[in-house]
């Protein structure tokens, strides 16, 4: 790990002016910067302590409904808030299907949004990677990259986002409260991650400095609590990144669907949000032919990005998945394994004797 | 740049000068305070070997920066057995031969002990192997560590309810 200087703001105004220097960088938990930064990814030459500040960790309703979740709130925490996890299901779904009891303690929900990719080329120093260095190439393209993406990608970067929490939010409309030393600003989730295209070491909007300090989720967005699930494939039951992973969130009225959500994670350099999917089931029946649709008119446009075409197929199962599950309803508790295909009551085989 | 940090680890309060902010909890528990119950797996909270209490609250100590943490309250294997007689914890992970080499076992225990706390799991095998799934162990000994959770969240409940009573 490189040194650094130690900087404990008091106030957000603080934490925004001390980051305006150069090689500033935000410590949340610190679950991937130190990490990176034991591995040497990270080198930032300043950090600003984001664990002192007022005002940065409440769970908030707003008149109207809306919620407005601090950045410093623990992703534990958020998933465990009992009005929170039963208006927004699949968030908590999402959220408790990440990383591990301790690290879920510890992340934050900036932390969350802002972590880079787990690709193994990224992470090592010794690799070509324009995320990591612009303009050295990209050592996964042709290296181990069955994990890499099937969705906007370049030739300059195939990288994914791993986050699971982004994926509800983004079929749920989130938005991003940034401050920066031009004052605040709100960001579309969906906009707030960038897709590689020639410039890949940008991957969000934030300009150096901004500080992300809430995310917001509209009151209509829990009109899908009661048929909203999240679907996470690993390569072992718990404990893992998605190789694909899918929110669904369905209105049903009458034996139709009023209106659908569904975003798809593992894919992209950004959490996938399919809209002409979406567009697909609406007034259709919640039915295995409509699923089926939609989920081929989500992954249209995938093309493998290496030794990955299996994903492709993968994503398109794991989002009729999360939609077949979503259809026959929100369960009044989220199972053993949240998000798994093992849980007992995930609407699969009771398979809880395989990780024994 | 000198600066220090207090924490207050077992129930003692420690103030430990630091010359470099660099320092992990848990390098600071090992190397500083000579506790060094609490141990380093792979350093980077893929294995959990160095989960202590934060708080109240399970954490990888490897992954947490000492210096931001001043003020805080820790909990570490150390700090269980009183007086000589072990914690619920402890005692069930022998009654159910829940280790082998017992390197993970400090860090299986802590972890334990925040699964109970948190009141998530219950006696439900497949929660408590899901709550317990940031702690590996590389003699799989994971039988008997679901099993000893399983009791001790049984026997940590019954001691609660005859407190109560
Ligand atoms: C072993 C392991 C397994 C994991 N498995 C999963 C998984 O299955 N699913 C999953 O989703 N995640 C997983 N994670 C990732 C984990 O969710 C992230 O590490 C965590 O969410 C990051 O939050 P943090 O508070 O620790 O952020 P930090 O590490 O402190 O920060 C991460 C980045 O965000 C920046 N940042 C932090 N807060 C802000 C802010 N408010 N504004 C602007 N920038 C900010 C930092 O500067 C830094 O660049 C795993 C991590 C580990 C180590
Ligand atoms: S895929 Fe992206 S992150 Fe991975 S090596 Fe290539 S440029 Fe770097
Ligand atoms: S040493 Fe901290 S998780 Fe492995
Ligand atoms: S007892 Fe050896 S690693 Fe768990």
């Amino acid at each position: 790990m490189n040194r650094f200087e130690y900087i404990r703001p008091r106030s957000v105004a603080e934490a925004v002016a001390a980051a305006a220097i150069p090689g500033s960088a935000y410590l949340a938990a610190g679950t991937n910067l130190l990490d990176l930064m034991k591995i040497g990814v990270a080198r930032p030459g300043r950090l600003i302590d984001l664990n002192h500040l007022p005002g940065l960790d409440a769970i908030e309703t707003l008149p109207g409904g809306a919620v407005r979740i601090g950045a410093q709130v623990r992703n534990a925490e958020l998933a465990h808030d009992p009005e929170f996890a039963r208006r927004f299901p699949a968030v908590a779904e999402a959220l408790l299907s990440g990383a591990s009891a301790q690290l879920r303690n510890a992340a934050t929900v900036g932390g969350n949004l802002m972590q880079r990719t787990r690709c193994a080329w990224f992470q090592d120093t010794a690799s070509a990677c324009n995320r990591r260095e612009p303009g050295t190439g990209c050592d996964a393209l042709g290296g181990e990259n069955r994990m890499h993406a099937v969705l906007g990608w370049s030739e300059h970067c195939i990288a994914t986002h791993p986050s699971d929490f982004c994926v509800p939010l983004v079929a749920l409309d989130a938005v991003v409260e940034i401050e920066g030393a031009g004052g605040r600003r709100d960001i579309p989730l969906a906009d707030f991650h960038l897709l590689p295209g020639t410039t890949p070491e940008r991957e969000s909007v934030l300009a150096p400095g901004e500080l992300v300090i809430a995310v917001r989720l509209p009151a209509e967005a829990a009109g899908f609590a009661a048929h909203a699930r999240y679907a996470k494939l690993r390569e072992r039951t718990s404990y893992a990144f998605a190789v694909v992973s899918a929110a669904a969130g369905l209105r049903i009225a009458n034996g139709r669907i009023v209106e659908a959500r569904l975003a798809l994670g593992g894919v992209a350099a950004k959490p996938w949000r399919a809209e002409a999917a979406e567009a697909s089931l609406a007034g259709a029946a919640p039915d295995a032919d409509a699923f089926r649709r939609a989920a081929e008119i989500a992954m249209a446009e995938a093309k493998p990005s290496g030794d990955n075409a299996f994903k492709i197929e993968l994503a398109r199962r794991i989002a009729i998945r999360a939609l077949t599950q979503a259809a026959a309803g929100t369960p009044d508790r989220l199972p053993a394994l949240p998000a798994s295909s093992f849980a007992s009551n995930a609407g699969a085989p009771n398979m809880g004797g395989l990780h024994v | 740049m000198s600066m220090s940090v207090t924490l207050t680890v077992n129930r003692v309060p420690h103030t430990v000068q630091l010359d470099d902010p660099r320092v992990t909890l848990l390098d600071l528990l090992r190397e500083r305070l000579d506790l060094t119950g609490t141990k380093k797996g792979c350093d980077r909270g893929q294995c959990g070997a160095c989960t202590i209490l934060l708080d109240g609250r399970r954490v990888n100590s490897c992954l947490a920066l000492a210096i931001s943490h001043d003020g805080a309250e820790i909990q570490t294997i150390e700090g269980l057995a009183e007086g000589g007689a072990l914690h619920p914890v402890q005692a069930a992970f022998i009654a159910h031969d829940a280790f082998q080499c017992g390197f993970c076992t400090p860090g299986q225990i802590m972890s334990a002990i925040g699964l109970i706390d948190e009141g998530q799991a219950g006696e439900d095998p497949e929660r408590v192997r899901e709550g317990m799934s940031g702690n590996l162990c590389r003699c799989g000994a994971y039988r008997g560590i679901t099993e000893a959770v399983i009791e001790a969240t049984r026997s940590m409940a019954e001691d609660a309810q005859e407190k109560a009573a």
